[in-house]
């Protein structure tokens, strides 16, 4: 029972964490039609301008000033990047973001080598906030949730309340008319850019010291976040909200708990094939929830995309 | 400015001319790890320590041979069995003769297998494999081949080390194993339950369970099991980022017991551990760093730390089989003729300067070596790892360790 609870928390760090990287990815698309596959790698970026900065400045500095720097970046790849490739469709968009993944994990490497970085959680926040029943929640994953959910409440507030908000949200369905009245939409595409980027660095500033801040952190991530804003709809904050915190919890309680395929499938009336070394669906019978607990996710997209092909909370009009 | 410009291309063509001149004597290594990928910190590692241990071993002692020299040259296979045999195929026709590769098992098994078949269809044109960390048992039993030589102790052999340490603490009565998924994290595994099950039958495998490899973003879910299952100790051989992963994971969320590893060392690991580790890492290695082994090894060290201040020798395996390829050739007379040098290592005794003497077994081609359990500290530590003032500090000794172990190779020679 209080392993119940531990997993729950568990699951709502990884899921949050999970959003704040999707929230970015899901306006970004929804935007501009592009799905930046150098996305996790803004992540991972973040992770390391944090390190280094948290050398010299601290960690504080490190979490204020490694977003920010991220997000400007982002604003530059759009302003000077992708702007130019857009004339030429969607395509080259896409190939564009893809090399630009492969080059940030090069440059990333090239500057700070292969090696995991001792990028650690700060002095103030290394203790246990709590224990369950001997399983002790560290202060900063307490930390990490209060993070998460300050910024999807002010995206939400920024999004829904602000005239910024109003506007942005107009230019996503009606580019063309939101420009004939006089706004300039090239700027709000590239400030969508830069705010989505900028939080995929702040995920990476507070996930590296507790998930490991090393050149292969945004290829073991990137996959799960494009699944992730297909399952909660392109475009829609509060699908990747809810399918974050769907595949945190998911993912968490599958590995947590040793459910056996084999269990399963006497529970639903079949029974153990007597002589299991030579059955055919040996491998299907001697599963466990640990080991797919990882393709969970992907099981879930598929089925999203059968029976619900604009994802959860997703509005497709084109 | 022409002139300049004109200088400048005839000398760099001489240079090139000059180089290849030079080149064309070599023996070439083809050096066949992850470069890039999650585990690209442990293959580079790896590649440094074999640069530097062929160029301050045999290239700056005069080669081998009246003046040949070694050359080792990088072959990324992204840990991919299937890119590993592109690369030894592209290695081959490079003039390779001499394969090392050690990350993966998955891997070595596929490079063995691949070597003996090319050695039976190309007699002209055969290689060695020379196996410097890849420690999955059948490598050295059903695999074993006669081109492949292992110059680390297998997982049996490690297990059997530490094993007998964990059965001499007599706290511990529950313990957790956790592993990769793949033919190495299950043979650890099936070592761990048996070898614990004669030697300390009291002692209750509470936990046995493996996760993908070098897939698992966050360990807290694994961690928690241990944790619930009021284990006293875990046993792990994980490497690269799931080692770091694991490790981190468990000390975080609770778990206050010894964690006994493999591979907890080196490559980022022992400087992202830190403090925390202190005292509860320990690790099975060949070789012991600190207190240092000997004096040429203090030389060695030192001159390594000149060359990549930042680096670690984690993998004195490296230089144990640079050392004995180099005397295997001068004692075959030839670089050329792998069987002859194959001949040589068979059977080889040499006094490593980390420790100890090796014994290449010819009955299998498995190295016999004194192993050490050490402990993740920073005190009385000579040479840390990741300049981080932490390293491994020796605690015990297993000498010869599992000289007689069985072996059910049947090996064929050409």
């Amino acid at each position: 029972m209080e392993l119940i609870l531990v997993n729950l928390i568990d699951g709502l760090v990884t899921g949050l964490l999970l959003f704040m990287l999707s929230a970015g990815l899901t306006l970004i698309f929804s935007m501009m039609g592009v799905l930046n596959f150098a996305h996790a790698s803004f992540y991972m970026l973040g992770a390391y301008f944090a390190y280094q900065i948290s050398i010299a400045l601290g960690f504080w500095m490190g979490l204020l000033l490694a977003p920010i720097i991220v997000g400007v970046l982002g604003a530059g790849v759009e302003r000077y990047g992708l702007r130019r490739v857009h004339q030429y469709g969607h395509v080259p968009e896409l190939i564009f973001t893809f090399g630009l993944a492969l080059l940030i994990e090069e440059l990333v490497q090239f500057i700070w080598g292969k090696n995991q970085m001792p990028y650690n959680v700060p002095e103030i926040l290394n203790f246990t906030a709590f224990s369950i029943a001997g399983n002790s929640i560290p202060a900063f994953k307490i930390f990490m949730i209060f993070v998460s959910v300050g910024i999807f409440v002010g995206l939400l507030f920024v999004l829904t309340k602000t005239r910024v908000g109003m506007i942005i949200q107009a230019a996503l369905s009606y580019p063309r008319t939101v420009e004939a009245l006089g706004h300039n939409v090239p700027l709000i595409f590239m400030g969508v850019f830069g705010v989505g980027t900028a939080l995929a660095g702040l995920a990476g500033v507070i996930a590296g010291p507790v998930l490991g801040t090393f050149p292969g952190m945004a290829f073991v991530l990137g996959s799960i976040v494009f699944v992730t804003i297909v399952i909660g709809g392109l475009g829609s904050l509060w699908g990747a909200l809810v399918a974050s915190l769907l595949i945190g919890w998911l993912t968490t309680f599958a590995k947590s708990y040793n459910v056996r395929m084999e269990d399963i499938l006497n529970g639903i009336g079949f029974s153990t094939p007597e002589n299991m070394g030579e059955s055919a669906l040996r491998d299907l019978w001697t599963i466990t929830s640990p080991q797919i607990a990882d393709i969970l996710p992907y099981i879930l997209m598929v089925l999203i995309l059968i029976f619900r092909p604009a994802g959860l909370f997703g509005k497709r009009h084109q | 400015m022409k002139k300049f410009t004109k200088l400048g291309a005839v000398s760099a063509l001489s240079l090139i001319v000059g180089a290849s001149a030079a080149f064309a004597e070599n023996i070439k290594i083809g050096f066949i790890d992850p470069l890039s990928g999650p585990f690209a910190s442990t293959g580079t590692n790896g590649l440094h320590q074999y640069e530097f241990a062929v160029d301050y071993m045999v290239n700056d002692k005069g080669g081998v041979l009246d003046g040949k020299n070694f050359e080792v040259i990088g072959f990324d296979n992204k840990t991919s069995p299937k890119e590993s045999l592109i690369q030894l195929q592209v290695a081959i026709d490079q003039g390779v003769r001499y394969i090392v590769q050690g990350n993966s098992s998955g891997v070595a098994a596929a490079i063995t297998e691949a070597i003996d078949k090319h050695n039976r269809r190309n007699p002209d044109s055969r290689v060695l494999f020379l196996n410097y960390a890849a420690v999955d048992p059948s490598l050295t039993n059903e695999k074993c081949n006669f081109w492949h030589f292992r110059f680390d102790a297998n997982a049996d052999i490690k297990m059997d080390a530490l094993t007998d340490v964990i059965a001499r603490d007599e706290g511990i009565k529950k313990v957790y194993i956790i592993g990769q998924d793949y033919s190495f994290g299950k043979s650890v595994a099936e070592a761990a339950v048996e070898m614990l099950g004669e030697k300390r039958p009291d002692i209750e495998v509470v936990g046995n369970e493996l996760h993908p490899i070098g897939k698992v973003k966050d360990f807290t879910p694994y961690s928690r099991k241990v944790i619930s299952s009021g284990a006293d100790a875990v046993i792990t051989g994980n490497w690269g980022a799931d080692m770091l992963g694991i490790g981190k994971s468990v000390i975080e969320n609770g778990f206050e017991g010894p964690i006994y590893t493999y591979y907890a060392a080196g490559s980022g690991m022992t400087a992202a551990f830190g403090e925390s580790g202190k005292g509860r890492i320990r690790l099975i290695a060949q070789g012991s760093i600190n207190p240092i082994a000997s004096e040429e090894a203090r030389d060695l060290y030192n001159a390594f730390l000149e060359k990549y201040p930042e680096g670690n020798i984690d993998q004195s395996r490296i230089f144990n089989s640079i050392g004995m390829l180099a005397r295997a050739i001068e004692e075959a007379g030839t670089a050329d003729d792998v069987v002859a040098v194959a001949s040589k290592l068979e059977g080889m005794e040499y006094e490593t300067m980390w420790g100890g003497t090796m014994y290449m077994r010819p009955q299998d081609h498995q190295v016999i070596q004194d192993m050490y359990v050490g402990v993740h500290t920073d005190e009385d530590v000579e040479f840390d790892f990741d300049s981080s003032g932490f390293g491994i500090v020796t605690e015990s000794v297993v000498e010869m360790a599992s000289k007689d172990i069985a072996t059910t190779c049947e090996m064929k020679r050409p």
